[in-house]
């Protein structure tokens, strides 16, 4: 053997590995976009409930519960994790199951490409459509309410990242629990619950009695909703509140890898 | 030189082994074929050829690597049709296409390849919209899309119409004259024939016979197959026991045997002396049904 025709393959292979994923994350996006259903809970029902509920007029009187600011103040943050809930934990995991269930990462696994792919496409995407919606529910809070932007906009923003990938988090563990997409939705829609509520939907936090405001800011969306709630009002987010959230996030995700299936 | 190596592969499912003890080659630029009833392990060998099971022990090699250890090399020259899988429901033909094709450094044109199978009118429809056998179709098109150097197709032609079929069986030959080997798992026998040059015969995980369809036609026992209806009745007539009749059977007073060369002689001299015509007489060979049948028969 002399000479061979073969190029450098490690070069070839890397540059069709990424566009292979590149094609992937395309193809997931149009996929994501045909899910009307998932699209309105994620990216247009938080705003709408910000909305109807910031024209109550009382949710706009300065509130001594809330430590002063007004009810829709408070709902922002509420609205911003409502979003992430509705993406990791509701959208998500049934998408994911099935797409285990369906034999479509199998199919996957007999490519060149990893159905690993597949799952950070949709991790992704959720992540994304939940942040997108976050941003909405910041905007029309300002233009339709005058809630101010948050004075502290990196603790903001660091929060609504730790936040995001906590429910990306949650929602691949759901994923991996579950055999099929019934039972991701049972299992979603039991961790929805305590989860919307941690996150301040029926009660903003702040406003929650004292024991029960402790329990709550140590799950992963109560521990959101107060950093959420510091950076908004100016000051630098919690360490605690910051730190809880990434230790779930990190335990989440250990848990995730641990127990998910291929097939 | 063998493309495909299979040695000692066993796999059992919990304790029940579903693959006991299989070996084979397939040669480059070969069609081979696996036949066998259901539950015999075919689907279990051929996934641990794509590196999709693990074996629990033996060693496959393809093109000399290793379907699991070499996994990412593998798939890059096997291109798979699997027994049983889905595509996203809302995918469309054509986006399914230009993805599988994405993900291959040197895929097929998927355009011609669509026409080809019949799909070039369904390429907006969504997966979960098409037919039984157009999803057949496009899975067999994204086995081909990567140009690969071994075809591994699971039931190829199930759920197909006759046409479709024969159409799918002339792309697999034509596949083939472009040199590609192909691994043929099929429950059809007239499939087997017309396309494998060997077929192997797996029953309850081992291979029961590995020869050519027309080799494993005369291995079997009762290879000719003679009937005819008789002018008289044969009730006296010893015909069992004629040389090499391996079955007779009498229906609505047509009798078929199953013998060899030497039993249609015999038969004719039979009659002939017991003063019995032989209307509408038949002798023809039997078919890799009958071998099949035959060879599966003992432990079904
Ligand atoms: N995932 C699995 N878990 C447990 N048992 C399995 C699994 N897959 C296959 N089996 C068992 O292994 C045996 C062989 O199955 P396999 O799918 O290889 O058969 P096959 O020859 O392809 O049959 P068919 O013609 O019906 O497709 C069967 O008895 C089946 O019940
Ligand atoms: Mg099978």
């Amino acid at each position: 053997m002399t000479t061979t025709l073969t190029p450098p393959r490690p070069a070839r292979a890397a540059r069709t590995s990424r566009t292979a994923a590149v094609a992937v994350l395309k193809t997931e996006t149009r996929l994501f976009r045909r899910e009307p259903a998932g699209l309105f809970w994620i990216m247009v029902f938080p705003t709408v409930l910000l909305v109807v509920l910031g024209s109550i007029p009382g949710f706009r009187d300065p509130d001594k519960a809330l430590g002063g600011i007004r009810f829709v103040d408070a709902y922002v943050p509420v609205a911003v994790l409502l979003s992430m809930i509705m993406a990791g934990l509701q959208a998500m995991p049934p998408v994911i199951t099935g797409y285990r269930e369906r034999g479509i990462l199998r199919r996957m696994s007999a490519t060149p490409v990893r159905p690993s792919a597949l799952l950070g496409a949709q991790m992704g995407l959720h992540g994304a459509a939940a942040l997108i919606s976050a941003l909405l529910s910041l905007t029309v809070g300002r233009l339709a309410f005058h809630v101010a932007l948050p004075h502290q906009l990196f603790g903001y923003a660091l929060g609504l990242l730790l936040a995001v990938l906590s429910a990306l988090a949650l929602g691949a563990l759901v994923s991996a629990l579950s055999r099929t997409s019934k039972v991701a939705n049972a299992i979603g829609s039991a961790v929805f619950f305590p989860m919307m509520f941690s996150a301040g939907v029926w009660l903003p936090v702040q406003a929650m009695p004292d024991t029960l405001g402790r329990i709550v800011e140590l799950l992963p969306f109560g521990a959101a909703a107060q950093a959420l709630n510091e950076a908004a009002a100016g000051s630098w987010p919690g360490w605690d509140h910051l730190g809880i959230l990434a230790l779930w996030t990190v335990l989440l995700s250990a848990a995730a890898t641990r127990w998910f299936r291929w097939e | 030189m063998a493309i495909i190596e299979v040695t000692g592969v066993r796999k059992a499912y919990g304790r029940r082994p579903a693959v006991d003890g299989v070996s084979f080659a397939v040669e480059e630029g070969e069609i081979f074929g696996i036949l066998g009833p259901n539950g015999a392990g075919k689907t279990t060998t051929v996934e641990c050829i794509e590196g999709l099971r693990v074996p629990d022990a033996g060693v496959i090699r393809v093109a000399g690597h290793d379907p699991v250890a070499d996994h990412d090399e593998v798939t890059r020259i096997l291109g798979a049709q699997l027994q049983e899988s889905e595509l996203q429901p809302k995918l469309t033909v054509r986006e399914a296409l230009a993805l599988y094709a994405a993900f291959y450094p040197n895929p097929a044109d998927w355009r011609p390849l669509a026409e080809r199978l019949g799909l070039g009118e369904k390429l907006n429809t969504r997966f979960a919209k098409l037919s039984g056998g157009q999803k057949q179709r496009l899975f067999i098109a994204l086995a081909l899309i990567g140009n690969p150097r071994v075809v591994v197709l699971d039931e190829l032609t199930t759920g197909l119409d006759p046409r479709a079929r024969r159409d799918t069986w002339a792309l697999i030959e034509d596949v083939r004259r472009s040199g590609v080997t192909v691994l043929l798992v099929t429950h059809f026998m007239e499939e087997a024939q017309r396309l494998c040059d060997r077929v192997a015969v797996i029953d309850k995980g081992r291979i029961a016979a590995l020869d050519t369809p027309s080799g494993l036609i005369r291995r079997a026992a009762g290879s000719t197959v003679i009937s005819f209806t008789p002018s008289a009745p044969l009730d006296d007539i010893a015909l069992t026991e004629l040389p090499q009749a391996a079955a007779v059977e009498e229906k609505h007073g047509r009798v078929t045997i199953h013998g060899t060369d030497e039993t249609v002689n015999a038969v004719i001299t039979l009659l002939a002396r017991h003063h019995i015509t032989a209307h509408q007489l038949r002798v023809s060979e039997a078919t890799l049904d009958d071998a099949f049948l035959d060879l599966t028969e003992a432990s079904a």
